[in-house]
């Protein structure tokens, strides 16, 4: 561990994940600095897993599983790929992803923002319970599967079965679609859901850069909401 | 004229009165029946194991006089906080939803009173269940509903779900009729929709994956908290030996007598295996491993007496949960609403209907008027004379085979009266020292 000034330099090799984890876990009792580098992560999992504290953490590498699980008011910048899980369950704050992401990026979140640069995998957002997600390249399949509530936000293509069993989540795909879930449908793109992309866009910083007109909505068909026998061959 | 026939109506014994209702009823409304409780068919269970007492070869202790102890400590493996309990039972997972917001508060009344754990269920930790147990289980379900840091953090163990006895493999159904406002707020769905639980983890999906979400749990937690998993009995060897491989503090293993607040009837009563079938080989996995006693095992389904208790644990358990029966000792299925459960199609110890929120108890429903008849106090008051007399006579038996402590009840003091329940529980039959079966799963 090194300090320099208001920044707290950590280096994985030299020292352990739970050093990393219990220090930032610390800040929620005894604030202190606000800023923090994560070097060598090598692919360690559970980088920088449940803090709790307005500090900002960059992770200067690959991570593993569940990176930044079940942050609340941190950003956390991963400048290297993501593994499965990354900000999985999030409450607040910010992940920002500078390469890919693998699976279930954004899996049950409830708030927060996600950001991935490159592509992300299966099942992004799965569950996704109010976070913001923002992917700049493309997804994977059954995405947004059982998505709950929160934005979906994708600059290049989705995979199969988008948005299956979807509830209240909104999804924005501006590319293609491989394919639609169960009780997922395309909707109309009125003023107000622009607005709501152009809100979210800017919130990830990318305010201007893209034209939402170019993207599609789509969201529950609120088929599947109540079962009934005639609607059995849906599932 | 008709001429009346000879011989008396025959049934069929395949076709029973309850198979030709059933399909009536699935004809008439093209849905299979969804509802709460757990399996109602019999199937081996504790009652065909006895207890052979000491004579000569072992020697009693003395009843009401010398001690037996009760306490079981829970998460040794790798928690820095591992829970004590003062008893060897425990309270079940159940959810605020499932249950009434008051029947959350006694369960927590009555298991503090007793020295045991009270365990969440599905949606969430409400302020009354965390204020009044005084140790709770914060259960991680593979909805995620309501699942936040903040209770992790406040809960003194996290039980990850993985199956559930009555419906291994299944996920939950909470009808619309149950949404209530809070509970669609606690768990981010619209009011009045059916509430599907889903039935896998979203973010992992075999143990390699279980064993780094542990470490992210653990992580998270700072080691503090024991990690249990709980699995629905079905391949009981295999799966105890997977979770203490994923880093298991303590196995929870739910057999198909269990409880649920709602699932498909066919899915209750065919799938899973009796419990007393299961504890065997969990425990032989975790003496395979060199883990038993060191990963705690708890079980749970159909547990109704001192006498399942200290069965189960004699077979290797080192505690048990309940659930259904912990309803019952609340006031659930009394008589004394018979009218009421009449008016309902049904009749006290057969309500089953959990799911459509009418509980005359105040039980299983979300309706403010039907929940307040409830009184806490009085039912947690219940639950601890039933905890109180679960552990006295589990210490009567374990003292009439002269053991000190509930857990130095062995295989050895149990013989079974059936060939099928010798053959699961692996004690002789009685009357020989015959253990039928191969030694092997």
């Amino acid at each position: 561990m090194n300090m320099i000034e208001n920044e707290v330099s950590f280096d994985l090799r030299k020292n352990t994940l739970r050093d990393l984890n219990q220090a930032l876990h610390d800040l929620s009792k005894t604030p202190g600095a606000k800023y923090w580098r994560v070097r060598n992560p090598d692919g360690a999992h559970a980088i920088a897993a449940g803090i709790k504290a307005p500090v900002t953490v960059n992770v200067e590498g690959h991570v593993g599983y569940y990176c930044a699980g079940m942050n609340q008011l941190a950003t956390v910048i991963v400048h290297g790929n993501a593994g499965v899980g990354v900000a999985e369950n999030m409450m607040s704050g910010l992940v920002h992803v500078k390469g890919d992401a693998s699976q279930a990026a954004g899996a049950t979140a409830h708030g927060g923002t996600l950001i991935v640069n490159g592509n992300a995998s299966a099942r992004c957002g799965i569950s996704m319970k109010g976070v913001d997600i923002l992917v700049k390249g493309n997804i994977g399949h059954m995405s947004a599967f059982m998505g709950q509530a929160g934005s979906l936000v994708v600059l290049g293509n989705a995979g199969e079965a988008l948005g299956d069993s979807i509830y209240e989540a909104r999804l924005f795909i501006r590319g293609s679609v491989a394919s639609l879930g169960a009780d997922c449908i395309e909707k109309t793109m009125g003023d107000k859901d622009k607005a709501y992309l152009a809100e979210k866009l800017k919130a990830a910083g990318m305010a201007g850069e893209v034209d939402v007109a170019e993207f599609k909505r789509y969201g529950s068909a609120r088929q599947l909401y109540n079962f009934h026998v005639d609607n059995a061959g849906a599932y | 004229m008709a001429i009346k026939s000879p011989t008396p109506p025959r049934f069929s014994a395949t076709f029973d009165e309850y198979s030709l209702a059933e399909i009536r009823r699935a004809a008439s409304t093209g849905i299979y029946d969804i509802r709460g409780g757990g399996a109602k068919r019999k199937v081996p269970h504790f009652d065909d194991l006895l207890f052979l007492g000491a004579s000569m070869s072992r020697y009693p202790l003395e009843g009401y006089r010398e001690r037996c102890g009760t306490d079981v400590v829970l998460g040794s493996r790798f928690a820095k906080k591992p829970i004590h309990l003062k008893i060897p039972v425990t309270i079940a997972g159940m959810s605020f939803g499932a249950l009434s917001g008051p029947a959350k508060e006694a369960l927590g009344r009555g298991a503090s009173t007793a020295g045991t754990s009270t365990t969440t269920g599905d949606g969430g930790m409400t302020p009354e269940e965390r204020g009044q147990s005084s140790m709770l289980v914060y259960q991680y379900l593979p909805s995620r509903y309501g699942m936040n840091p903040d209770d992790l953090r406040k809960a003194d163990a996290i039980e990850i779900v993985i199956g559930q006895g009555a419906k291994p493999g299944g996920g939950g159904m909470l009808l619309g009729q149950k949404i209530s406002d809070r509970v669609a707020e606690m768990r981010t769905l619209p009011k009045g929709i059916d509430q599907r639980s889903a039935c896998r983890h979203p973010d992992w999906t075999g143990p390699d994956d279980l064993e780094i979400k542990i470490l992210e749990l653990r992580e998270l937690t700072d080691w503090e908290k024991p990690i249990y998993v709980k699995v629905g009995a079905a391949r009981p060897y295999y799966d105890t030996a997977l979770a203490v491989k994923s880093g298991a503090d303590v196995v929870v293993l739910d057999g198909m007598q269990g409880g649920t607040a709602a699932t498909q009837e066919v899915f209750i009563e065919n799938v899973g295996l009796p419990i007393l079938s299961a504890i065997r080989p969990a425990v032989q996995a975790l003496q395979d491993l060199g883990m038993h006693r060191k990963v705690q095992l708890i079980v749970s389904g159909g547990i109704r007496n001192g006498a399942d208790v200290a069965k189960a644990l004699a077979l290797g358990a080192d505690a048990v949960a309940i659930g259904t029966a912990a309803l019952v000792a609340l006031g659930d299925n009394d008589p004394v609403h018979e009218t009421e459960y009449q008016e309902l199609g049904t009749t006290a110890g057969a309500y089953d209907d959990w799911h459509e929120g009418r509980d005359p108890a105040g039980i299983t429903t979300q309706d403010p008027a039907l929940a307040a008849r409830l009184d806490p106090v009085k039912a947690g008051r219940r639950l601890a004379n039933y905890l109180a007399v679960l552990t006295l006579e589990a210490q009567t038996i374990a003292r009439a085979c002269g053991k000190n402590h509930v857990h130095n009840l062995e295989p050895e003091d149990l013989v079974a009266l059936t060939l099928e329940a010798a053959a699961m529980a692996r004690v002789p039959l009685a009357g020989t020292n015959w253990i039928p079966g191969l030694q092997t799963f």
